[in-house]
């Protein structure tokens, strides 16, 4: 058997994996090991399969992933903060034949968003939404989220979070899978590649739902590290997202065709 | 069966060095490098390259997308 | 103050509420969504919308949102993707919308949104009021920014004016405000209904607003509606785009009427409601001999300076600001005479409406004088 060297290997038609082409060019601004970044990439992979590059608006939130727009090669609209569950509705409901999408963190989404995130699930707007939680407020440098864990320190709980005072972290996901508005809710990771795997099978589904014009809104949590926040390292902070966050946020479906599990 | 033997391509200007491929690697084939990018990072590479079976498990998880992986039959 | 109709056939005649009139305006002109809250004394609005079923005339969606925050974030997505989109609502409602639209003037969104004021600040009553002047022509969100504002002095001009405030706002990618008040958003009056023009098609819309976000076109660049740029000489070069924007609509969009100012002594400004009961105070001032003219910004900005400008070279001799407020359009004023002449401000205010008679008394004691 003749010696195969790496350079017979690294050759186009022997692609199995490349980044899709629906993420730019741009260097994402993300720090090392953020789940941002890939879960990005899954959205835009999903997007590019469904063939919907040209028929997709997506919607920005405020926090680490306001830049959002900068890396998704897609219409983009950034939103002021909390509010892009009311831009996605308007959008989807002027150009019903278009996808929509939101795409949100913990503060955005579960804080100053709380209203926006429960009317558009309440009234069963057909879009997607993508909810990042990692439990802290990256952007603005490692304060507590609305999704901090009991105990949890960032920049405003440095002592850690005391549920005596500031209640305990909101399980927002579980909450909005109660409204008859919400469709299909699933709780996923980015970390290892079997998470990788299921997550995008979760965000296909959540988009070929709008696809086939299901009744209600498609929403995706995903739990993320922010290895930046948590002050670790990125992998030291995944396994301590198995450890701390998967037991209090848990991964799975939720919500399946209209019906909770 | 057959075998397959798989690479991978680091964009190297690209890759942070979060190491989140490393234990995804089921056949422990990256390591960093001692080496830096541009940026400063200590960028992925592949230290046992004829364990890589081209399973894309690494290029799954990059956060930055920089891995591309190939595979051929043999 | 009634419109000529472009044909010699005369539009529909109707007896209708302000707030009716501008509901079935936003019908006529097209509109493509309407997203809002209810808040008295404007919530007619929406009623009458959700009664009229528009969905079913022209296509037009009609959503009653949560609060104002999420209809103004609407608009933003709305207008964001090319569509005509419309909310209204009042005082504090608008402040509630004040962070939409610094967003949507940084982003450029175009869109209309219609401020049927009451008494304030705070939660205050449900009377009519012209304080918010400050709130819509000085900013009221935060940033470098104006907003084309109309206001209107009738139940005419509450439908003439939507037409006119979405060329403004497509023209220039801009919000437009319509300041109307308690008393115009309430009253009834006769009104010559324009007819239907036909809500744009998607593609016509893609061929008009190359901008808007509703799905990157093949073999083109996506678009971003965004007001975010974290390089500061960026985000300055983007202001003096806006500022240069504003610069144009300031020399080219200034709307006013000049009543009787030919050979008035003394001026009285005043806009909206507080124009239609200065226009009684003039004719009780004529009947006693005096000489007193009304000029009514119809656009509060760009504020009619040169026109008052023109009064005040020609030699008046005294102008009254009258407005529902403390004292708001006034200051304005007294900026475009620049103490030439005297200037002084009359109102009541806190959802109290002056009576014409009262206004005349103010002429007289505070501009005529001793």
């Amino acid at each position: 058997m003749s010696e195969i060297t790496i350079k017979d290997i690294i050759k186009p038609e022997n692609i199995v994996y490349e980044k899709t082409s629906l993420m730019t060019d741009k260097s994402l601004s993300y720090c090392p090991g953020c789940g941002h970044g890939t879960t990005h990439r899954l959205v835009m992979e999903v997007l590019e399969e469904l063939g919907q590059e040209n028929d997709t608006i997506g919607v920005a939130p405020v926090g680490c992933s306001v830049l959002a727009y900068e890396f998704m090669n897609i219409d983009m609209q950034e939103a002021a903060h909390g509010r892009a569950p009311a831009v996605a509705t308007a959008i989807k409901r002027l150009w019903p034949d278009k996808i929509v999408f939101t795409y949100q963190g913990d503060g955005d989404l579960a804080a100053i968003g709380t209203a926006e995130t429960i009317h558009a699930c309440n009234r069963g707007e057909k879009i997607v939404i993508v909810f990042i939680n990692n439990g802290i407020y990256g952007m603005t440098g490692g304060q507590m989220a609305p999704t901090t864990l009991p105990g949890m320190k960032t920049s405003t709980s440095p002592y850690g979070r005391d549920v005596n005072s500031m209640g305990n972290p909101l399980k927002i996901t579980e909450l909005i899978a109660q409204l008859p508005g919400t469709y299909y809710v699933s709780r996923q990771a980015v970390h290892t590649p079997s998470a990788v795997r299921k997550a995008k099978k979760a965000i296909k589904k959540a988009f070929q739902n709008q696809l086939d014009d299901k009744p209600g809104l498609s929403f995706v949590e995903v739990v993320s590290n922010c290895n930046s926040g948590w002050k670790m390292e990125p992998v030291a902070s995944n396994v301590w997202m198995e450890e701390n966050m998967f037991p209090y946020y848990e991964l799975g479906d939720i919500k399946l065709e209209g019906n909770l599990l | 069966m057959a075998k397959v033997r798989g690479a991978i391509d680091v964009d190297i200007e690209g890759c942070k060095g979060c190491s989140v491929c490393i234990p995804a690697c089921p056949t422990d084939v990256i390591l960093l490098a001692n080496n830096v990018n541009g940026k400063g990072y200590h960028y992925a590479y592949m230290e046992t390259p004829e364990a890589c079976t081209g399973c894309t498990n690494c290029a799954l998880v990059c956060p930055d997308g920089v891995i591309t992986v190939y595979r051929i039959k043999v | 103050m009634m419109k000529q109709s472009k044909t010699n056939k005369m539009g529909e005649l109707r007896l209708m509420k302000g707030n009716e009139a501008f509901a079935e305006a936003a019908i006529r002109a097209g509109v493509d969504g309407y997203f809002g809250y209810p808040i008295t004394p404007q919530s007619e609005v929406i009623e009458y919308l959700m009664a009229e079923k528009p969905h079913e005339r022209t296509g037009m969606v009609v959503l009653q949102a949560e609060s104002e925050v999420a209809s103004i974030n609407m608009l933003y997505g709305g207008g964001g993707s090319g569509k005509k989109v419309m909310t209204s609502s009042s005082s504090p409602g608008i402040s509630l919308m004040q962070e939409g639209l610094s967003y949507m003037a940084g982003g450029e969104v175009p869109c209309v949104v219609a401020n049927v004021v009451r008494g304030g600040p705070g939660l205050g009553d449900i009377q009519p009021a012209q304080s918010d002047y400050f709130q819509s022509v000085k900013g009221g969100g935060h940033g470098d920014y104006r907003l084309p504002v109309l206001a209107p002095s009738s139940v005419q001009e509450m439908s003439d004016f939507v037409p006119i405030a979405y060329e403004l706002a497509f023209r220039y990618r801009t919000p437009v405000l319509i300041i109307s008040d308690g008393l115009i958003g309430q009253m009834m009056e006769k009104v010559e209904l324009f007819d239907q023009m036909p809500r744009l098609t998607d593609e016509e819309i893609n061929e008009l607003y190359p901008w808007a976000t509703n799905g990157k076109p093949k073999g083109k660049k996506r678009r971003v509606i965004t007001s975010l740029d974290l390089d500061p000489y960026k985000l300055e070069k983007h202001n003096f785009k806006l500022q240069s924007k504003y610069k144009t609509i300031e020399a080219e969009e200034v709307r006013c009427e000049i009543i009787e100012c030919e050979d008035a002594d003394y001026i009285i400004i005043a806009y909206g409601s507080s124009a239609r009961i200065s226009q009684k105070a003039i004719q009780l001032a004529r009947e006693e001999g005096l000489k007193v003219g009304l000029l009514r910004p119809i656009t509060l900005w760009p504020f009619p300076k040169k026109p008052i400008n023109e009064l005040v070279e020609k030699g008046v001799k005294g102008i009254l600001s009258v407005e529902m407020s403390a004292g708001q359009m006034v200051e304005d004023v007294k900026l475009a005479v620049r103490e030439r002449t005297k200037v002084e401000h009359f109102g009541r205010y806190g959802g109290v409406i002056h009576s014409p008679e009262e206004v005349l008394e103010a002429l007289k004691n505070q501009i005529i004088g001793d």
